[in-house]
């Protein structure tokens, strides 16, 4: 099972993952700070990886697949190395961010869940950022973009390039 | 010349440091270098000392004088400029934007004079990463009073005397719950912080933990005190980066001055906080979800009784309060319960912060006495609506919350005067509307929300909803039907009344509400397959009007796929094979003649 992971990732990656896993072992409630800090490493946790966990922490793959599809943060399918999030709060709803959203993906040529060919980018929506006062607002990285015009979404995606 | 100014402090909230691409800190630090200021004017970060819309504020100390940074340029001259300012008050500098009036300081300002602050009272005061200044304006002088001259029953005593209520949305007597986790002698017993702010729409409690991350703290330990727990929990979105690091800082502060960790300011009591980063679940705002999440589960609701303050948290009793209740317990303690019991109204006693955000002029975090009317929110310290729009609804308390319409703005904000009228106050978001948004888009957007976040635990939820999800979308495709209307009312009746937990028994309010107060709209859709608010691109026909279009061809200008054509003199053409209903020809007509 480690092979095939190892082939999918990398053996340094996977070692850093047994690493995390070790470190938890002990803490009561620990499931959910292991994926997290797993995704940080691999970015997203296909079900080969969710099985190895639950092998290697002795609980149920069905509890850890529970916990991985519950939450917004953890993604089954792979990432782009910039994720594009688009807030969907209602003061961004209110200023358009619907419209802003499709074109966003009609200028990456990406419907959500998909990876741009050269691995750059992916979609997605999120939940309210708390920038309501910047209305509309997206994250491209780990960069935010406020007050975006929906008429020029190309802005956006120029300064994210650069 | 410069003698009165002793520290310039900057907005430093989330909101403005999104604002590119002015780094205020950076570039004042080199300008006050450059002008030999550097070792006699302090930095202060802060949070949101302006509504925000008018960007990156800076504010000099004493005085509380504030100023927009709009650009870099010249930036020496322009911060000369406002220390020249400062020694005549008459400088146009000094005066609001909007209204031309002078400032004197930061409380004239008509955003800021309306308002009351307990919660947001260290709002550009403090610098939230200094425990320093936080002791010195009065910071853990409750704490302090609490160990040292009151029993953990008389602390109790203070915050029911004071009437505080759960300010996280349900409006559970405070007072009433530390009691009930008092009582039970199971240990340990826990503490726990309800950070995980999802209502869209809200950020007040991530401005409180960003700005006054000390206040959140001394408010846990209080209870601490009062409940005979020894462990705290705050549980915070991991959307909030900012607000996470603000309260790793504040904690590890707090243990080197000895205000957590053993024998606290040496009375011999016991207690530690740790930081919990949520994954990302709405659902997870209720309560009982929320430890089980903490437990590393799935966050689904779990059936009550038993209560948490009975078996809470690993079965213990857990005392969960939301980050604005903890943020008041220091001032209640401090000034007593009875000074609180004051402020507000019978029932709601106390301020409430509320995040004002929409189509306001005046956009930002407002904290008002309990009871204060819709209006001077959304008019006085809103500023009213922005732009030539006209106000149509205010959506209050997020997806469990209704929209409500003009006449009811005389009513005042407490936790149980707009349940008649079918809305909430719930945690504080307010969400102004104007006639460019849809009812019935607006209700399709919380339903979809719902959707998403239900936990899936039980049937009404999971399956209602989206029940109720196709019939909108149905309407809003142009395909409804009369019944529609009255299956949507059964469908919310049904999951109202048969939901396991409050989520799902409040998820049909913003259905109902804009079905009771723009039935119209509703009809609309229906029965002339028309969208008033000109939204709903599936009912777009996208024909000119020819009683209301001036023939002014901006419409042709703008459209993006050159699907329209136009000779002066004439109505424009639209040519539906190219055109890809963009509606970018809609909002630049002034006139409203495309339909």
């Amino acid at each position: 099972m480690r092979n095939e992971l190892v082939e999918m990732f990398t053996e340094e990656k996977m070692t850093a993952v047994d690493a995390i896993i070790e470190r938890h072992r002990d803490n009561p409630g620990e499931l959910l700070m292991v994926l997290v800090e797993v995704q940080d490493i691999t970015r997203y946790l296909p079900v080969e990886l969710q099985r190895y966990i639950a092998w290697r922490m002795g609980i149920p793959a069905s509890r850890v697949y529970g916990v991985a599809s519950f939450y917004s943060y953890f993604s089954l399918a792979p990432r782009g190395r910039k994720v594009v999030k688009v807030c969907t709060g209602t003061a961004c709803y209110v200023k358009r961010a619907g419209e802003i959203k499709e074109r966003l993906k009609q200028r990456l040529g990406l419907s959500e869940g998909e990876v741009s060919a050269d691995g750059e980018f992916s979609i997605e929506e999120v939940r309210c950022l708390g920038a309501c006062g910047l209305a509309p607002v997206a994250v491209i990285g780990e960069e935010t973009f406020g007050l975006i015009n929906p008429d020029n979404v190309e802005e956006i995606l120029e300064k994210a390039s650069s | 010349m410069i003698s009165s100014v002793s520290r310039i402090a900057y907005c430093a909230s989330t909101t403005c440091k999104f604002r590119k691409p002015i780094d205020v800190r950076g570039l004042l630090t080199r300008t006050l270098e450059e002008l030999g200021y550097a070792e006699r004017i302090g930095l202060v970060e802060t949070e949101c000392l302006i509504s925000c819309h008018q960007g990156p504020s800076i504010m000099f100390l004493p005085g509380g004088k504030v100023f927009q940074v709009r650009t870099e340029e010249n930036f020496t001259e322009t911060l000369q400029g406002f220390f020249a300012a400062l020694q005549h008050p008459t400088s146009p500098l000094l005066s609001e934007p909007r209204t031309k009036k002078e400032i004197p300081g930061i409380e004239s300002v008509d955003f800021f004079a309306k308002q009351r602050l307990i919660v947001l009272r260290n709002r550009g005061h403090i610098d939230g990463e200094s425990i320093e200044e936080y002791i010195a304006h009065d910071g853990y002088l409750g704490l302090y009073k609490a160990l040292t001259s009151l029993t953990p029953e008389e602390v109790i005593g203070e915050v029911k005397t004071s009437g505080l209520r759960g300010r996280g949305g349900a409006g559970f007597p405070t007072g009433r719950k530390w009691e009930e986790a008092r009582r039970y002698r199971a240990y340990p017993k826990y503490v726990i912080c309800n950070g995980d702010e999802g209502d869209p729409g809200a950020f007040m409690d991530r401005s409180v933990m960003e700005s006054d991350p000390h206040a959140v703290l001394e408010g846990m330990i209080i209870c601490g005190y009062a409940t005979g727990a020894t462990q705290g929990y705050i549980y915070v979105r991991a959307e909030y980066p900012l607000a996470l690091r603000m309260l790793r800082t504040a904690i590890a502060r707090a243990r080197e001055k000895g205000f957590l960790g053993r024998n606290i300011l040496g009375s011999g009591f016991d207690f530690d906080v740790h930081i919990y980063p949520g994954a990302g679940a709405f659902v997870c705002g209720e309560s009982s979800a929320l430890m089980v999440s903490v437990e590393g589960k799935r966050g689904m609701p779990r059936t009550k009784p038993p209560r948490s303050t009975e078996a809470g948290l690993w079965g213990r009793p857990t005392c969960l309060n939301n980050v604005e209740t903890f943020a008041n317990i220091p001032q209640i303690i401090l000034h007593g319960g009875n000074w609180f019991r004051a402020i507000g109204t019978e029932d709601s006693t106390g301020t409430k912060v509320f995040s004002l955000t929409g189509a306001v002029k005046n956009v930002g975090l407002v904290e008002t006495p309990m009871g204060t009317d819709l209006r001077t929110i959304i008019f006085e310290i809103g500023g009213g609506i922005r732009g030539n729009a006209r106000f149509k609804a205010v959506q209050l308390g997020g997806p469990a919350g209704g929209c409500l319409t003009e006449d009811h703005l005389h009513l005042p904000v407490t936790f149980d005067s707009l349940q008649e009228v079918g809305a909430i106050m719930g945690s504080g978001g307010i969400v102004v509307m104007d006639d460019s948004n849809c009812m019935v888009d607006v209700a399709r957007f919380f339903t979809q929300f719902c959707v998403d976040e239900s936990c899936g635990k039980c049937v009404p939820c999971r399956v209602g909803l989206r029940v109720m999800l196709g019939l909108l979308e149905k309407i809003i495709l142009g395909r409804g039907e009369p019944e529609d209307l009255g299956e949507l009312e059964r469908q919310a009746r049904h999951i109202q009344t048969t939901s396991h937990c409050g989520l799902g028994q409040a998820a049909p309010n913003p259905v109902l509400s804009t079905l009771r107060y723009f039935r119209d709209e509703y009809e609309a859709h229906i029965h002339e397959k028309r969208c008033p608010a000109r939204v709903c691109v599936d009912l777009l026909r996208f024909e000119i009007d020819p009683d209301k279009c001036r023939k002014c061809g901006l419409c042709v200008k703008v459209c993006p796929v050159g699907a329209m054509t136009w000779q002066k003199g004439e109505y424009p053409v639209i040519h539906r094979d190219l055109c890809i209903r963009c509606k970018s020809c809609i909002r630049a007509c002034k006139f409203k003649a495309i339909n």
